[in-house]
């Protein structure tokens, strides 16, 4: 078992023979992930890494029966992307994309519900299954198969991590990069919700980082709901003060962000926190013993 | 990116915020010149620099004559301006913004920005006018009134009463007040805004609005389709080492300790900075090479880092995803070759092609290079190193 995605995943890969999308979906087609279609308009009815293109998605979605929707579409119309993967009934849609306008999510995030599809990211590595699908950036190596499920606001980070949960002796279950932007789709408590439910899954870590609140969020909801053990992290402790947001913008979120504050909210909800970025493998093991 | 108040005003205006008349100078007999061209009896001399808190910091000056304007402007043009916003080291004056004077007859707060929790844009409007904004958010949050803004319809004139009725706005001042309101959110919405804030927005005594001061930033991720914004950008309000890392695609920012720092990712990048102090080190800065590093900018943020004095010790941590390890290998090699290392670089390479670039270094037979095997040995060697090296 898993969350989100697996080896039945169907995936249409949107900017598929662009230079970002044909590099990582031959990747993701060398780890075994299901690609059974590729969309660029324009180019629809030709063959690329032997997978059929597409000029809509929609007619990936009826030919193919595609259900993930994997996105490498520059910033200027990624926002497009996402709403025509949602408009054609995709289940989930995960958007690489880095440098989306806000303005544009804004929007997106809208549209979205209205279709009750899943978006995880953009500006972010992705989701992985490990040995059933890869879809996303990821260096699929570094994933062994096993029963930590992991969620990560950030990308070289979460390989990290799953790297020392490996090192540890452990493995896997799924692993989501949400993706580090103010605007997100799927965030923690979304997915945490999926782990608590999961019967493969026996611990989660969640890896958070400065500004915004939906660690705290998060925290809040582990107290209430997450019966597994949870391990975290918060990056940025020592951060510049001039990288967070505008005052104003605390002013809405109620809170400034902090890792402290963070880190306080989730200790109180009884999550293990480690202590650096070096110790999440050891703190796994501790709870998992 | 941030811009100046007098921009600011000069993008409001072509939505239709009111402003009063206006100009820059970077000389005081400039600043003089336009006083005459603005004609009137009284004029407010302004700072330009990208904080808030001028006028409390000695930044905004009132002159009753053209002489006055002369002086007020040579005096603050070159001062050091210290606010709450900019930090002990303040900010110099370069521009100072010549404005008319105005019969106040009352200030208010009005202000645009993104509710993250939300996810849409939410409009603040306070009566508490010309007072910091986040003081006011924290003793008397009561004091500021905020509507939430449907993306799909915008600002409504609706909406807009509500608040001009909750500012306590009579009679002609209400339909002022909505045009006031629905011009600052087209503005925020079209030029692609993280933030406007008109901190005063002040009703004159003929019962007009306009806005007295202004603020804008503007979301990065949008600036490709607003080529008039990213033209408006004062390089000198930035540090020039983070001007130059960006150049290369580099996200740089210079901090006070002895360990240089190069990483990909920002959640690593900062993870990094974050364990070097947790193990009695302090971080010099944070850099982060981004997912397309290659031989040339890896070589680039090597300079950049040695080009603080302060540092003792660099810790070069990657986790190859799409960035491969050959190539960041084969960037320190080049920057070797172009730079002299007088200092311990300690290099810590993960993921794609790790084992390659480990080989790469080891035939190179450079020094200064000292390998680490996880986060935690690089760590500690960098605090280690930067330490005995000082």
């Amino acid at each position: 078992m898993s969350i989100l995605v697996d080896k039945n995943s169907k995936v249409v890969v949107q900017g598929f023979t662009g230079k970002e999308g044909s590099f990582h979906a031959e990747q993701c087609l060398d780890y075994g992930t299901n690609i059974v279609a590729g969309v660029t308009p324009g180019k629809g009815g030709s063959d690329h890494l032997g997978v059929p293109v597409f000029n809509t998605v929609r007619e990936a979605v009826i030919k193919q029966k595609a259900n993930v929707s994997l996105i490498f579409v520059p910033p200027a119309f990624a926002s497009d992307a996402i709403m025509e993967a949602s408009d054609a009934g995709i289940e989930i849609v995960v958007c690489i994309t880095e440098g989306i306008p806000i303005k544009d999510m804004v929007i997106v995030k809208k549209y979205l519900q209205k279709n009750n599809t899943i978006l995880i990211g953009p500006n972010c590595p992705g989701i992985i299954t490990p040995e059933e699908a890869k879809i996303g950036i990821m260096p699929g190596f570094v994933f062994r198969k096993g029963k930590v499920g992991l969620i990560s606001k950030s990308g070289t980070l979460t390989y990290e991590a799953a790297n020392q949960i490996v090192n540890a002796g452990y493995g896997i279950s799924t692993a989501i990069g949400i993706g580090g932007d103010p605007i997100i789709g799927y965030s923690f408590i979304d997915l945490l919700k999926r782990f608590e439910n999961d019967e493969d899954t026996e611990a989660i870590v969640m890896i958070g980082e400065i500004g915004g609140d939906l660690e705290i969020q998060a925290a809040k909801y582990i107290k209430e709901n997450i019966t597994k053990p949870v391990v975290a992290f918060i990056a940025g402790q020592t951060a510049p003060k001039g990288k967070r947001m505008g005052h104003a913008g605390a002013i809405i979120a109620g809170s400034k962000g902090t890792a402290k504050e963070k880190i306080d909210a989730l200790k109180k909800a009884n999550v293990n926190v480690a202590e650096t970025a070096a110790k999440i493998g050891d703190t796994i093991k501790k709870v998992l013993k | 990116m941030n811009i100046h108040e007098y921009q600011a005003k000069k993008v409001l205006s072509k939505f239709g915020v009111a402003t009063l008349l206006g100009k820059v100078a970077t000389s005081s007999s400039e600043a003089r010149e336009i006083a005459e061209e603005i004609g009137g009896e009284m004029w407010v001399v302004k700072a330009q620099v990208h904080a808030g808190g001028r006028g409390k910091a000695g930044g905004i000056k009132i002159a009753k004559t053209l002489d006055g304007v002369e002086e007020l402007s040579k005096k603050i043009l070159g001062m050091k301006l210290v606010t709450h916003q900019t930090g002990s080291e303040g900010k110099i004056v370069k521009k100072v913004y010549i404005e008319a004077a105005a019969d106040i007859k009352k200030e208010y707060y009005l202000g645009i920005i993104l509710d993250r929790q939300k996810e849409i844009p939410v409009m603040m409007a306070s009566m508490e006018g010309g007072v910091e904004i986040e003081k006011v958010a924290a003793e008397t949050p009561e004091k500021i009134i905020k509507i939430d803004i449907d993306p799909f319809i915008g600002l409504r004139d609706f909406q807009a009463r509500m608040l001009a009725f909750k500012l306590g706005f009579k009679n002609k001042q209400i339909k002022y007040f909505v045009k006031f309101a629905k011009a600052l959110y087209s503005a925020y919405l079209e030029m692609d805004g993280s933030l406007v804030e008109i901190n005063p927005m002040v009703l004159l005594e003929d019962d007009s609005l306009i806005a007295l001061d202004a603020k804008m930033g503007f979301d990065d991720n949008a600036l490709f389709r607003h080529n008039d914004i990213v033209a408006m950008r004062d390089f000198e309000e930035e540090d020039p080492m983070e001007v130059e890392a960006g150049k290369y695609g580099l996200n740089y920012v210079k901090l006070e300790g002895n360990v240089g720092c190069m990483v990909n990712g920002a959640g690593l990048a900062m993870s990094t900075m974050d364990i070097i102090k947790y193990e009695g080190g302090e971080p010099a800065n944070f850099l982060d090479v981004g997912g397309g590093a290659n031989a040339e900018t890896v070589a680039k943020g090597l300079e950049i880092i040695l080009k603080d004095k302060n540092v003792k010790a660099i810790f070069i941590n990657i986790f190859g995803g799409i960035v491969r390890c050959d190539r960041i290998a084969k960037g320190i090699i080049k920057a070797t070759k172009n730079i002299s290392i007088e200092i311990p670089i300690i290099v810590r390479l993960d993921g794609t092609n790790a084992k390659e670039a480990v080989d790469i270094l080891n035939k190179s037979k450079i020094s200064k290079l000292i390998p680490a095997t996880d986060l935690q040995d690089g760590a500690r060697k960098s605090v280690k190193f930067a330490k005995e090296n000082y």
